[in-house]
């Protein structure tokens, strides 16, 4: 390179013209065909779906009015709706316990490198997408129709849709676990619970803790709806106020939701710093 | 041209980087600035576009004090100072073309930059000094996939499109293996003498400054003290602005001998 | 071999060394544990009816039906994708106003606390809370579902977007910068390069989930295949009901597995 770019390049003061456009003709085609497959998707969902255009157009004023209802948040109704927050808060955690005592079996028979066969494996797998599948609040209307209305609902609900999430996210971990320390503890001649408590388990604890806070905190937000189907908790109260255009109780009981969900993102935080 | 006047910075409540610099720019072309790490090299170039807030002092571009623009007119004066960094600072993900373009964004109007419309003599100039730093092959390959010496090639005709009054340099080829390196100083002094533009330059290798510079500056705790032709730049001097930091003088006497067994 | 004392005593130690907090802490829980325990009323009565129920619930459940309400469970299932689809489409292009505001290094910072306000608000609020809102402030239907999907999107795609931008590499900027581009050209060329790849999984990840949302969204009246799913819950339908379970799994399936690879597609 050394003799024609340490020479003054004609070109350089003027110029010779030059085309040139941001993408290869290649890259370009299939932009093209992304944006107007994109541009049709979206065409034909708009045109064809059952919107009442004219409810559109009054919307924003709709909106608006409801805000301006729902100021000042009445602090009248303040005492149940803490109570029911408590049981909310109850709900997620009960359910919590409950899905991780059910998810650790099935996570490790979900883990291809320790489950005992392929029939254990599919089982598992099985479990993890049908429980994982299916939303916390059509959990709750299965147990709502089984139970009668009430937390338990709630909590196996939450407990439900947790199984599958937490059993995937486990199995991975033990999936990735280092499979040094289990030839050792092998070929030390351990049994099958020795090989899990001595090689399996120190090696999964610190994803196993931060998995499981995680959906915690999902169950946190999750708990509070599961009173709208009758499966306990706050949900109850923002329906009833709903129901009887109490605005100014329906805007506390958002405020309190925002601030618990807050508050546990926090409590997470500081776990996941202090544990992890 | 370029005048700065008791030029002060320091960073919180720590002491101060600089510390009531003065340093005129004259007719020599290409000025390197030498000193230990820390000294207030890099803080010296950036806050002469801006790019750190100076705390007082005066920094002259023609006669006009850059600490006192804003917007648009910052704007404008920026585009006036070419500045080339050791880490490149290119756009990883966008191709070349678009990095050299991006030098002339201080002139476009704001949609046609957004847009990638540039007028055809900006997309001429660009090739031309594409073709220059000798990478004219490559004008739509992502920049991250390009080499330390390529990205540094493409760095310098970013700032160049610019159509720069002045050139910093700050520390161009400090990330760059010895050979490249060598590569990029001859690239940078042979254009910018092609241009007749000055260059202010900071370098960590003094046997680089005292091949390539018409003028050495010594920077030392934030104050100047040496000033002069690189013939006048004795060990003496050196193990004044350099004391203290044995390491890095070493590194300069190191250097020396290495840099010529290439030749 | 060692020489001195015959026995050593060894116990592995503990996670929390100070005994008074370890016991403590255990103690905290168990108390709260209990507590927790008696808030829930457990009526043993309706739990034994609830077995016989549960029989009969999924025995009414297989096979299921997809015959009966064939159509209903199409024109759902319909309707729960064009409303992904405007909605996470709207969604995105509001999230990256939103999710700039919410990164600290590019706004200044009273634009940084709203946009932050918006995302953590939006976040915290399930999407079937902001439905049952907006169902009665615009009416049933598919328009009070999207309007939740797109602030459920801004949540999620804000808060995320606002994070790639907060870990962008500052050099690109300050190279732009130099050049004496303004602001908007210097997002463009500088920050929005680095945040494009991260967008783009972002939004096709939200179509996913939002498609997963839209069915629930219905349960409270705003549109889409809940709404089939729970006239069919109120009508002892078990039979369709579990028809349209399952195929609410397999669209999930089918969904995450094209998400999943098309991400994996955009480096």
């Amino acid at each position: 390179m050394n003799d024609n770019t340490n020479s003054v390049s004609p070109s350089l003061l003027a110029g010779d013209h030059f085309d040139w456009v941001r993408y290869s003709r290649k890259q370009r085609l299939a932009r093209s065909f992304g944006y107007v497959a994109a541009a049709v998707l979206l065409y034909w969902a708009l045109s064809t779906v059952d919107i009442f255009w004219p409810w559109v157009r009054t919307a924003p004023a709709q909106l608006g009015d409801m805000m301006f209802r729902m100021f000042p948040p009445s602090l009248e109704k303040l005492n149940p709706i803490l109570y029911a927050l408590v049981e909310s808060i109850n709900i997620a955690v009960l359910g919590t316990i409950v899905a991780v005592v059910l998810a650790l079996p099935v996570a490790y028979l979900g883990a291809q490198t320790v489950t005992p066969n392929r029939v254990t494996l599919w089982l598992a797998r099985v479990i993890i997408v049908a429980t994982r599948s299916v939303d916390t609040i059509i959990w709750a209307l299965i147990f709502v129709a089984i139970l009668g209305p009430g937390p338990l609902a709630g909590i196996l609900a939450v407990a439900f849709r947790s199984i599958g999430f937490l059993g995937k996210l486990i199995a991975e971990a033990i999936e990735e676990i280092d499979w040094g320390p289990v030839e050792a503890m092998q070929a030390a001649g351990a049994s099958r619970a020795h090989i899990v408590t001595y090689a399996i388990v120190p090696q999964v604890v610190p994803s196993f803790w931060a998995i499981t806070i995680l959906r915690w905190d999902i169950n946190i937000r999750e708990s509070t709806v599961l009173g709208l189907v009758g499966a306990g908790g706050i949900g109850l109260i923002f329906q009833g106020a709903i129901d009887t255009f109490k605005w100014n109780t329906v805007s506390l009981v958002l405020i309190v939701i925002v601030m618990v969900v807050f508050a546990g993102e926090l409590v997470t935080g500081i776990v996941r710093r202090k544990l992890l | 041209m370029l005048k700065i006047t008791d030029l002060k910075k320091s960073y919180g409540k720590g002491e101060p980087v600089l510390k009531g610099l003065n340093l005129t720019t004259d007719e020599r072309r290409l000025t390197a600035i030498i000193g230990s790490s820390g000294a207030g090299k890099s803080t010296l170039l950036r806050c002469i576009n801006r790019l750190v807030p100076a705390n007082s002092g005066k920094i002259e571009l023609d006669g006009v004090n850059i600490l006192d623009l804003h917007g648009q007119q910052l704007q404008h004066t920026r585009r006036q100072i070419g500045m080339i960094f050791q880490a490149y600072n290119l756009v990883d993900r966008l191709t070349v073309m678009e990095n050299v373009l991006a030098g002339r964004l201080g002139y476009v109007g704001m949609l046609r930059g957004i847009l990638r419309r540039f007028p055809q003599e900006d997309v001429d100039r660009a090739y031309a000094l594409l073709q220059r730093v000798g990478l004219s092959q490559y004008v739509n390959k992502r920049c991250d996939t390009l080499s330390g010496g390529e990205r540094q090639r493409v760095g310098c005709a970013r700032a160049l499109m610019q159509n720069p009054r002045i050139l910093l340099a700050d520390e161009p080829t400090a990330s760059l293996d010895p050979k490249t390196s060598e590569r990029i100083m001859e690239l940078i002094a042979g254009i910018t003498d092609e241009l007749d533009l000055p260059v202010l330059i900071n370098l960590h290798n003094v046997p680089q400054a005292t091949t390539y510079a018409d003028r050495i500056l010594g920077l030392r705790h934030g104050v100047m003290i040496f000033d002069g032709n690189p013939g006048d730049l004795t060990e003496d001097w050196l193990e004044k602005i350099y004391a203290g930091y044995e390491d890095d003088l070493k590194k300069q006497m190191r250097v020396a001998p290495q840099e010529q067994d290439d030749e | 071999m060692s020489e001195s004392p015959d026995h050593y005593i060894w116990r592995r130690p503990h996670f929390i060394e100070t005994p008074y907090i370890r016991y403590g802490l255990l103690a905290l829980a168990l108390i709260y544990l209990v507590f927790a325990l008696s808030t829930v009323r457990i009526n043993p009565q309706r739990v034994m009816a609830g077995i016989p129920r549960a029989i009969s619930m999924f025995s009414g459940a297989f096979p299921p039906d997809f015959q009966a309400r064939g159509s209903l469970i199409i024109s759902g299932f319909i309707e729960s994708i064009q409303m992904t689809l405007i909605a996470t489409a709207a969604g995105v292009l509001l999230s990256i106003p939103i999710g700039f505001m919410a990164a600290k290094n590019v706004v200044i910072k009273p634009v940084y606390v709203v946009g932050r306000l918006i995302v953590v608000v939006m976040r915290s609020l399930h999407p079937v809370v902001l439905a049952v809102i907006f169902v009665s402030a615009v009416g049933f239907g598919a328009f009070a579902g999207i309007l939740t999907l797109v602030l459920y999107t801004i949540g999620f795609v804000g808060k995320l977007l606002a994070e790639a931008i907060e870990e962008i590499k500052y050099g690109q900027v300050e190279g732009i910068r130099s050049t004496g581009a303004g602001y908007l050209p210097v997002l463009s060329y500088a920050v929005f390069p680095q945040i494009l790849p991260r967008l783009i999984g972002l939004s096709i990840y939200q179509l996913d989930i939002n498609l997963r949302a839209s069915a629930i969204v219905g349960i409270v009246g705003a549109g889409g295949i809940g709404g089939t799913l729970n006239t069919a819950f109120g009508r002892y339908d078990y039979a369709t009901a579990s028809a349209i379970l399952l195929v609410m799994i397999g669209i999930i399936l089918v969904t995450e597995g094209i998400s999943g690879r098309l991400r994996r597609f955009t480096k």
